[in-house]
């Protein structure tokens, strides 16, 4: 193996093929994110593609080897701030079970509701990104100004707009404030009657069709065989969703439907997390009702809390983008030995270069964004 | 039954490895573990393998959704070959490396789920094999190499490339072991092993 064998794409020395143009976008672009994407285009149509993450790697998983349990919380959030409960929501189990502590009933029924206030934050942004990619500009306002409405019932929560840490070994950092119930309840009904009338001018709008439907097509056996997760593997047909198959806290107590859709083109792809924003509108109602009226919320611990001794967790949570797991290697000490993030964006990545080549460069962003992909995320 | 039920019982849950060195006596502990509260279907999962493999394979622990082997660097690509083809389990969540410079290895940990199959769903199965360990890393050219499961289960491709560039491990017969997260004038320690030290820390 030589030095040019681990060179990233692009800064190994290529020979000019005059048909064949290589084109980096990336990874300053607006239709990348921070990510490069090395692409290679005969004419009008993509014939190779070869993602390039890593320019928003921040060591996370190196930075939780030096804090203890509690203290990893604020910086384990990071890698999406707009979903930072469900991107926390593993290692908080995880570390619950280490630390050998129980969580109050009412903490739980906290969780689902932040956890469902987040995902629906986090969607209506990826929406928005997604309107502008495909030159809707309308579907970039509507979305940026309609996930106000939950960011402020977050901020009521917790007192931050992004970047909750709200989610702490043993429960919840605060109670929800006095008379949360009914804001709540008006603000996610108005926010679903809002969400709904994205359908006449997205959705069924014929332009979006015609550029989405049939682009990037990922079948059934392929999604499952490159481990794809979340919305994409929902819209290539595979009924599959942790807060059913595998629910978590009190996800097993409440009614959830998972939106499935067969197609796995693009628009499929941007319909389910559409889909999944009015089934989190129905869980927050649910947990509403059924959530126990009083009580404590949080277990309290030490600043620096003992763990049980060695022990290994893998938890994993339906985050916004898919299943989010953490697993926890643990040596005895107050730091974890190991923590690894194994996140939804990292593993929908390898479905790209495969779903691009074959399309038209045109329909680069469509099918990039449909992903659901958050670079930020799959760096850690 | 129930009356004795307790110590095994609690032996099995707190898992992990307090106890990995026992070709042996596994049998035998098995054995008396059967009619105790293991999980009957987990148990199902790791006798099958037990069965094929023999003591080429450990159980590293049998609990709730989750079950837990240790194969060697010889046998695991087999063992993942039976996993997928007989087991069901279809696609790979996340591939890590673990450092550990006292056992002077490093292990590489594969958890593996099914949509297939329903029954599956519930289940992650952790697959972890251990590779040598060198004190002055040169990656990809000392013996600090596994197979590649990438030719059985797809979805490891970008794990292993993370885990090579991280910690050091070669995957034989990856078809890409380029970088992907690091830059490309990185020219230290791979970052996830412990001896490389974050400043001031």
């Amino acid at each position: 193996m030589t030095m040019t064998d681990i060179m990233p794409p692009g800064l190994a020395l290529k020979k000019v093929d005059e048909r064949i143009m290589t084109l980096n976008v990336g990874p300053q672009h607006p239709g990348s994110g921070h990510m490069r994407i090395v692409v290679q285009i005969d004419g009008d149509y993509i014939v190779a593609c070869d993602p390039d993450p890593g320019y928003v790697h921040r060591g996370e998983e190196k930075m939780a080897e030096y804090r203890n349990y509690i203290t990893n919380v604020p910086h384990l959030e990071r890698p999406v701030i707009h979903d930072s409960c469900n991107v926390l929501y593993p290692y908080v189990l995880g570390a619950e079970e280490i630390l050998g502590i129980e969580v109050p009933e009412r903490a739980k029924y906290v969780r689902v509701i932040c956890s469902e206030l987040n995902r629906c934050i986090y969607t209506m942004y990826w929406l928005a990104i997604y309107g502008i990619f495909l030159g809707h500009s309308t579907m970039f306002m509507w979305p940026a100004g309609d996930r106000e409405l939950l960011i402020d019932l977050m901020e009521k929560v917790s007192g931050a707009r992004v970047t909750h840490a709200h989610f702490i070994p043993g429960g919840v950092r605060n109670d929800l404030p006095a008379n949360f119930e009914d804001v709540c309840l008006r603000q996610v009904n108005y926010f679903e009657k809002r969400i709904k009338e994205y359908a006449a001018v997205f959705y069924d709008n014929p332009i979006l069709i015609s550029r989405t439907q049939d682009t990037g097509v990922l079948s059934r056996e392929n999604a499952i065989r490159y481990g794809t997760t979340g919305s994409v593997l929902r819209a290539s047909g595979v009924d599959y969703d942790l807060r059913v198959k595998a629910p978590y806290d009190v996800y097993d107590e409440l009614d959830v439907h998972t939106n499935v859709m067969k197609e796995g083109d693009s628009y499929a792809r941007s319909k389910v997390p559409w889909l999944d924003m009015m089934e989190s509108c129905n869980i927050i109602r649910q947990a509403l009702q059924k959530m126990p009226k009083s009580g404590s919320v949080r277990t309290k611990l030490k600043p620096n809390p003992k763990t049980k001794g060695p022990a290994t967790v893998y938890k994993r949570v339906e985050s916004g983008r898919g299943s989010l797991g953490c697993y926890i290697v643990s040596d005895g000490k107050t730091e974890p030995y190991r923590v690894k993030m194994s996140v939804p964006s990292f593993r929908n990545l390898l479905a790209m270069p495969n779903l691009l080549i074959g399309e038209k460069l045109g329909n680069m962003p469509s099918v990039y964004w449909s992903l659901n992909y958050w670079p930020v995320e799959a760096d850690r | 039954m129930s009356s004795d039920s307790e110590k095994p019982a609690a032996e099995a849950k707190p898992e992990e490895k307090t106890t990995p060195p026992k070709p042996a006596p596994k049998p035998a502990a098995k054995a008396e573990e059967k009619p105790v509260e293991l999980p009957a279907f987990e148990k199902g999962i790791s006798d099958k393998l037990i069965e094929k493999f023999g003591d080429k394979i450990e159980v590293d622990f049998v609990k709730e959704d989750r079950v837990g082997i240790k194969a060697s660097k010889e046998s695991v690509h087999d063992v993942a070959q039976f996993i997928r083809d007989d087991l069901h389990y279809d696609h790979a969540e996340s591939v890590t490396g673990v450092d550990f410079p006292a056992d002077n290895e490093i292990e590489v940990v594969y958890h593996l789920g099914s949509y297939t199959e329903s029954s599956l769903a519930r289940q992650v199965l952790t697959l972890s094999t251990r590779a040598p360990r060198e004190s002055t890393p040169i990656p990809g050219q000392d013996s600090t190499k596994l197979p590649s499961l990438r030719d059985i289960f797809y979805s490891v491709e970008f794990g292993e490339r993370e885990v090579f560039e991280m910690l050091g491990v070669y995957f034989d017969g990856h078809p890409d072991n380029r970088r992907l997260l690091l830059p490309e004038d990185w020219a230290d320690l791979p970052p996830l092993r412990k001896d490389f030290a974050i400043k001031g820390r």
